[in-house]
């Protein structure tokens, strides 16, 4: 049985990424290591009150910096000391008015604790400072569902008292996507609020895909929605899509493709909802980049076990947008995939190339 | 019609179905929101307003869309929004009377008439006999609705009671409220006719709850706590008319002043053909299936011509006269009064029920006993 769509709340991963590029560039010429890009890599690795002592010491040198203020708020919050995470937020959102990240935290963090007008109010006031904010818009939504589901929890009198471990679980998760951010996904937003932090982003690798906990994953697991949309589309540098040429005034796109192109994608979703993975790699290139340097083998096999895991899964794509240059597409999409055990929406960017009459993945990300 | 209601949840929630309708969903979730605030236990109100905040994120296919919700919690809120919605827009027309009020007691300040079939209770104020319509609640009966049998069917009894006690709180339990009521189940018709159970109350609500399904007790009459604390302030023990019916028929007034004039007349006939000691005129009042406790037509005719032979005058007072009229499909009136009897050589005043019934176009007496 399918469960129904569990709504859950993306902390500002992409606020996060903006800050472990620009805390690379900012602090370089200070010291080395690093103490907020350490900080980041503990997170990722779940050791959160070491990522706090790196945050912690950054803070002693510099108690203002807000980048660092914004970490430590994530890392509490991921401790669950939501009370202190909150007060971190809040204190962002006097001084900052401007940022909507520090808004949206503070509505996860509100949402969690079933503070759901104080989580609206929030989330409106991050979609009043930049009306355009994705990731608040699809918070809202969230928070909408959540509240809907209170309601009627409270209209069947439904014991939801497992809701908060759900909210704890979902804010883990986000965490962790955020930890395999997508190259070069560099708000905006952040950008203006972090002065002049034009250093070119770290080679992070991506994953292939927004991966669904392995089929053993514990029973109290709930569905989540996993979703690692940046709040604007990424600038993709030249280094990350080496075959990408600048838009040349002649591309006009061709109708023709684009058609050929999401017949393809479509097949490649139901190949993979369908468990086929032999079909499934078909639609990769060979000369796919594989994430992690890993060997294409062991890639091809990673991807097999997952596709074909079992338990019924069902993979689709929206609001699919193709631009074509000549033989090669940039495929941006809404990746929706849905199991008995998760349900992710997560924005993907594939770089698709043209061999022989065939469009084949060329780069999978995570974003769009 | 004016009355309590208008102000009530149900003209809250009707307001807010046409907001939907009308595809003003913000102004409807303003409006459940806001009755939230007045009834935070009103589960139906907090159903409408996940379906609100819902459609802000998808389409709506059904009214309740909680998924994985137990589908017979879901089927009862589906069912208290169509009574709730269906009980608030019919509503008696403002000149309709309740067929079942022909003759109020002086002291019957107002009586209660309740239709399980719209899930409501009326109340009414006696205006010199005439009822006038005070309000109107939703309310829950049995589990298997209406017109009860036997203990244990689950079912409420349809027919005239009176309320004849309050039980307080600790008393009862959270379970039912704040008070209870007890009804006089089965009366004397009742019992005639084979019914038993017993413990029929008007009552109130667990504190964590608004209001209950339609069909949700073992026979008794459920309202809101609210809605009972209105009502207690009406409630004369043991003298407010219950009567509980399964579709109440309305009359327009005229309709009323004639089947109330009707039946006044043939009660007066009676007491003057007893004053007369024409004791066949007298007996010609009383039907064939006749029963007085153990005696018939023809012994209670014995006794009573027995008693007439010996007395040179007879005078009979019918005083704080009740005719209310036993819903259902049979022609069936329970007359109560207080009968002042006095006699060359015996006199006595008795509180007195009759139940008329009518048969061939006549009203007749089939059941006369002393209260």
């Amino acid at each position: 049985m399918r469960r129904s769509n569990s709504p859950c709340f993306r902390i500002c991963v992409a606020a996060l990424l903006a800050l472990s590029t620009s805390i690379l560039a900012t602090t370089a010429q200070a010291q080395s290591p690093n103490p907020l890009a350490e900080a980041q890599t503990l997170l990722q690795q779940g050791q959160q009150s070491q990522a706090l002592d790196k945050v912690e010491r950054a803070l002693a040198a510099n108690p203002k910096d807000r980048q660092a203020r914004f970490l430590k708020g994530v890392i509490l919050a991921e401790m669950n000391k939501l009370d202190d995470a909150a007060a971190v937020f809040v204190k962002l959102t006097e001084e900052a008015p401007e940022l909507p990240e520090p808004y949206n935290n503070l509505a996860v963090i509100y949402a969690q604790q079933k503070q759901f007008d104080k989580a609206k109010a929030a989330l409106e006031m991050a979609i009043r400072t930049h009306p355009s904010y994705a990731v608040a818009h699809e918070n809202l939504g969230d928070l909408y569902a959540k509240m809907a589901r209170q309601a009627y929890d409270r209209a069947l009198q439904i014991d939801s008292k497992n809701t908060n471990a759900q909210a704890k679980l979902n804010l883990l998760r986000d965490l962790t996507t955020a930890s395999t951010p997508p190259a070069a996904s560099k708000p905006v937003i952040v950008a203006a609020a972090t002065p002049a932090t034009k250093a070119p982003a770290p080679a992070l690798n991506p994953q292939p895909a927004s991966q669904p906990p392995a089929a053993n994953a514990p029973v109290a697991k709930p569905p989540v929605t996993v979703v690692a949309t940046a709040p604007v589309t990424p600038v993709t540098p030249a280094a990350a899509q080496p075959a990408s040429k600048p838009a040349t005034t002649t591309a006009a796109p061709a109708e023709d493709d684009k058609k050929a192109i999401r017949t393809a994608i479509q097949a490649w979703a139901a190949a993979w909802s369908n468990k086929n993975a032999k079909e499934y790699l078909s639609y990769y290139a060979k000369d796919f980049q594989v994430p992690d340097k890993k060997a294409r083998k062991a890639w091809e096999e990673e991807r097999t076990q997952r596709v074909t895991k079992p338990g019924e899964i069902k993979v689709s794509l929206s609001d699919i947008d193709i631009a074509v240059k000549g033989s090669e597409a940039t495929v941006r999409f809404k990746q929706h995939y849905d199991s008995s055990t998760f349900n992710s929406a997560s924005g993907k960017t594939l770089a698709m190339v043209q061999r022989n009459g065939r469009w084949q993945i060329q780069q999978e990300r995570i974003g769009r | 019609m004016a009355g309590v209601s208008d102000a009530g949840p149900d003209a809250t929630i009707s307001l807010i179905m046409r907001d939907i309708d009308q595809n003003k969903l913000d102004v409807a979730l303003t409006r459940t929101e806001n009755l939230l605030r007045l009834y935070p236990n009103f589960r139906l109100a907090h159903l409408i307003r996940g379906d609100l905040l819902l459609a802000r994120t998808q389409a709506l296919t059904t009214f309740g869309n909680a998924s994985n919700a137990p589908a017979d919690r879901l089927a009862d809120l589906r069912d208290e929004a169509v009574m709730r919605l269906r009980g608030y827009k019919n509503r008696p027309a403002k000149d309709a009377v309740p067929r079942y009020l022909l003759q109020m007691r002086e002291d019957q300040n107002h009586a209660i008439v309740v239709d399980t079939q719209q899930s409501r209770l009326y109340l009414y104020r006696n205006d010199k006999g005439r009822p006038i319509f005070v309000a109107d609640w939703y309310i829950s009966q049995g589990k298997a609705g209406a017109e009860k049998q036997r203990e244990g069917d689950n079912k409420t009894p349809v027919g005239v009671y009176q309320v004849t006690g309050v039980m307080p709180p600790e008393k009862i339990g959270d379970f039912y409220g704040k008070r209870a009521f007890p009804l006089n189940y089965p009366n004397e018709w009742d019992k005639m006719q084979g019914r038993n159970g017993h413990g029929i109350w008007l009552h109130g609500v667990p504190k964590d709850t608004f209001a209950r399904p339609p069909k949700a007790s073992e026979g008794c009459v459920v309202l809101a706590n609210q809605d009972l604390d209105a009502l207690s302030s009406y409630l004369q023990i043991g003298v407010t008319p219950v009567i509980i019916s399964n579709g109440v028929e309305w009359l327009s007034l005229d309709d009323w002043q004639n089947e109330r004039t009707a039946l006044n007349k043939e009660i007066e006939s009676w007491r003057a053909d007893w004053e007369s000691r024409d004791i066949n005129k007298y007996l010609d009042h009383y039907s064939d299936r006749f029963r007085s406790g153990n005696q018939n037509r023809e012994a209670w005719g014995k006794q009573k011509r027995d008693v007439a032979t010996g007395k040179s005058w007879i005078k009979v007072d019918v005083r704080n006269l009740s005719v209310l009229r036993n819903p259902g499909k049979e022609d069936l009136v329970m007359v109560s009064f207080e009968q002042d009897y006095r006699s060359s050589n015996l006199s006595n005043v008795a509180k007195k029920r009759q139940y008329w019934a009518k048969e061939g176009g006549r009203w007749k007496i089939i059941y006369e006993g002393t209260l």
